[in-house]
């Protein structure tokens, strides 16, 4: 039949269209407030960017900004490389003890509400300002020398002691001594991520747990035959969320840095630049991870 | 060849009985192992907390007090009324909670309907929108900042507006409309969680609404919407909380009206104010300050823990 003014569409036009329409606030927002300022970022890393009246001008420099940011600036190359370093220590502990975590978490037992309540409770509580009070408070620096708290207890003369006489070489002691002087932080990094795998071992069919217990399988194999394959794809995610986590992390001592200089230091044009290379450092740890995960990433499909 | 007393001991100690027993010794070491194990790191995260609240009720004369450690023996308010006062409390508490609730929301809306549309509809590019999702999470905000920043300075949405461009900085406008748009600050994350949660719900649903009859807009908002107050909540619990506590984006576009900024310099505040520099004293303040911010967070999560804890048994929280 010929169109009778109004065109008619098929089915999968209609659902297509439909689904442009629910995507297009994101759409619209990423070209104009994600991807243009993005372009513009890299265009800023190459000028030299002056403010005037009702509006700016660039004056193309080339890798100025960059050499600057890498050579003359005093602080950048030892705060950034501090951070990364950091991040990369950082991200395997909380990995690890939130995995742990979220098997405790899993299992049955009285109280496991009240104990998942409070193993959340860093998600709501330890972002933003919080944080970074804690560090220069008065009050937490007192209690910890005099009070016990149980890192530092740990940590203090009785392990080293105790590390000292297992006669370790001094490089591995002075990681665990690290390690267990950073697990309050890790335990306050850690809230989303416990929350993640938890929904991961939650999503496990428990038809194979029953099929690997007729089968006879121990819980040691269980583990490691169903559970560990079922969740790497998960772990994968989180290795990934929680590199991207320490980016707005307010003890990440580059981010701040890199606004100082920006807004009140050396200007807007080195401070893109250090953005552009934290983006870039970013993405090449990311790529790295991806590549050598995805080779022990299981996927069902 | 054994003897008789040897044999039976044998015999008892194989017998389905004594298995039994160590077993349950087993457990039993187990459950005391996890217990411990829990109330260790519960106390790791609550320590910082319980310390606050205590010393947030410290006079003065505690902190010289060598006796006092952790309950307060002079108990006061003065602190909680300083940090009201320096604060000016009700002003910044106000606009923290506007701004915070106008992004939370906002940013729900469009994070359920760009979830929803990239996980029940196929179309041309879908999975280059989805790509896009998660390369907004992977830029660190640093590096688009100063860029984003001229352009609110100067807002002529890249020369479609025919006009030098108006100052939004100082408004509400930016956060509006990045988080509309589903481009504020962890939005990409919050698209892939309701993506995720609407993948997980059944087809059925849907397609029965279909038959009756009901166009994709109504099946969404009568079938599909009403189901996802789980993934709903843990979404806006997030993005209050995100916001609340957020002072890099605050201080960029606002001004230093707002909670978590102003909560930054309150020693620095104090400091000028009473013209005198006593840092012990200045942290008993601030604790004090902390507990006032704290405390809205806790009792929303108090209300909304019981979806929080439920809805990650729904699936609606892997990425």
């Amino acid at each position: 039949m010929p169109s009778r003014g109004r065109r008619v569409f098929t089915l999968s036009q209609q659902k297509a269209l439909t689904g442009y329409l629910f995507c297009a606030p994101f759409i619209i927002g990423f070209i104009f407030f994600f991807l243009a300022p993005f372009m513009q970022a890299v265009v800023f890393s190459l000028n030299k960017l002056k403010i005037v009246s009702g509006g700016y001008e660039l004056e193309y420099i080339g890798f100025e900004n960059f050499r600057y940011a890498l050579f003359t600036d005093a602080e950048f190359v030892r705060v950034f490389v501090e951070t990364v370093v950091k991040m990369v220590i950082e991200v395997p502990s909380i990995i690890f003890f939130s995995f742990f975590s979220a098997l405790l978490l899993n299992q049955e037992f009285k109280g496991r509400l009240l104990a998942r309540t409070i193993f959340f409770l860093p998600v709501v509580l330890t972002s933003g300002v919080i944080l970074t009070l804690e560090s220069g408070d008065y009050m937490s620096n007192l209690l910890e020398q005099t009070n016990v708290s149980a890192a530092n207890a740990l940590s203090g003369p009785v392990l080293t002691s105790f590390l000292m006489r297992l006669k370790l070489p001094r490089e591995m002691l002075q990681y665990v001594v690290s390690v267990v002087e950073h697990i309050p932080e890790v335990v306050r990094a850690s809230g989303i991520q416990i929350l993640i795998f938890l929904a991961g071992l939650q999503s496990i069919p428990s038809a194979l747990y029953e099929a690997s217990r007729v089968e006879g399988a121990s819980a040691w194999q269980t583990f490691w035959m169903v559970t560990m394959p079922m969740m790497s794809p998960i772990v994968l995610a989180n290795v990934i969320y929680s590199i991207i986590d320490s980016f707005l992390s307010p003890a990440n001592e580059l981010v701040i840095y890199i606004r100082d200089t920006a807004f009140a230091g050396a200007g807007f044009g080195i401070g893109t630049a250090m953005g552009v290379m934290y983006f870039a450092a970013v993405t090449i740890i990311l790529a790295i991870v991806v590549k050598v995960l995805s080779g022990w990433v299981f996927y069902q499909e | 060849m054994l003897a008789p007393t040897e044999r039976r001991i044998d015999r008892v100690l194989s017998s389905a009985n004594m298995q039994h027993i160590v077993r349950r010794v087993g457990q039993v070491l187990y459950v005391i192992f996890r217990f411990a194990l829990i109330v260790g790191i519960s106390y790791i995260i609550l320590f910082p907390v319980l310390m606050k609240i205590s010393s947030s009720f410290m006079s003065r004369r505690d902190l010289v007090d060598q006796t006092v450690k952790w309950i307060p023996k002079r108990f006061t308010l003065d602190n909680y009324r300083m940090a009201i006062s320096t604060l000016r409390f009700p002003t910044v508490f106000k606009n923290s909670l506007i701004l915070s609730l106008i992004v939370s929301v906002l940013q729900l809306c469009s994070s359920i309907l760009v979830g929803y549309g990239l996980a029940r509809f196929d179309f041309r590019g879908k999975s280059l929108v989805f790509a896009a999702a998660v390369f907004t999470l992977v830029v660190p905000p640093q590096m688009i900042m100063v860029p984003l920043y001229l352009n609110w300075r100067f807002f002529n949405l890249f020369g479609l507006i025919p006009n030098k461009g108006f100052n939004l900085l100082g408004t509400y406008w930016p956060f509006v409309l990045t988080s509309i748009t589903g481009t504020g600050l962890r939005n990409g994350l919050f698209i892939l969680v309701m993506r995720q949660f609407f993948r997980g719900m059944p087809k059925d649903l849907e397609e029965a609404a279909y038959v009756d009859g009901a166009s994709p807009l109504t099946a969404f908002f009568r079938v599909m919407l009403p189901n996802a107050t789980s993934a709903a909540v843990v979404v806006f619990l997030f993005a209050f909380v995100w916001q609340w506590n957020d002072s890099f984006l605050t201080t960029l576009y606002l001004n230093s009206d707002f909670l978590p900024v102003a909560l930054g310099n309150l020693s620095r505040t104090l400091a000028k104010e009473l013209e005198m520099n006593h840092p012990q004293y200045f942290s008993l303040v601030v604790n004090a300050g902390s507990m006032l911010m704290i405390l809205p967070v806790l009792i929303l999560y108090a209300f909304l823990q019981r979806y929080f804890v439920e809805s990650i048994e729904r699936t609606g929280l892997i990425g």
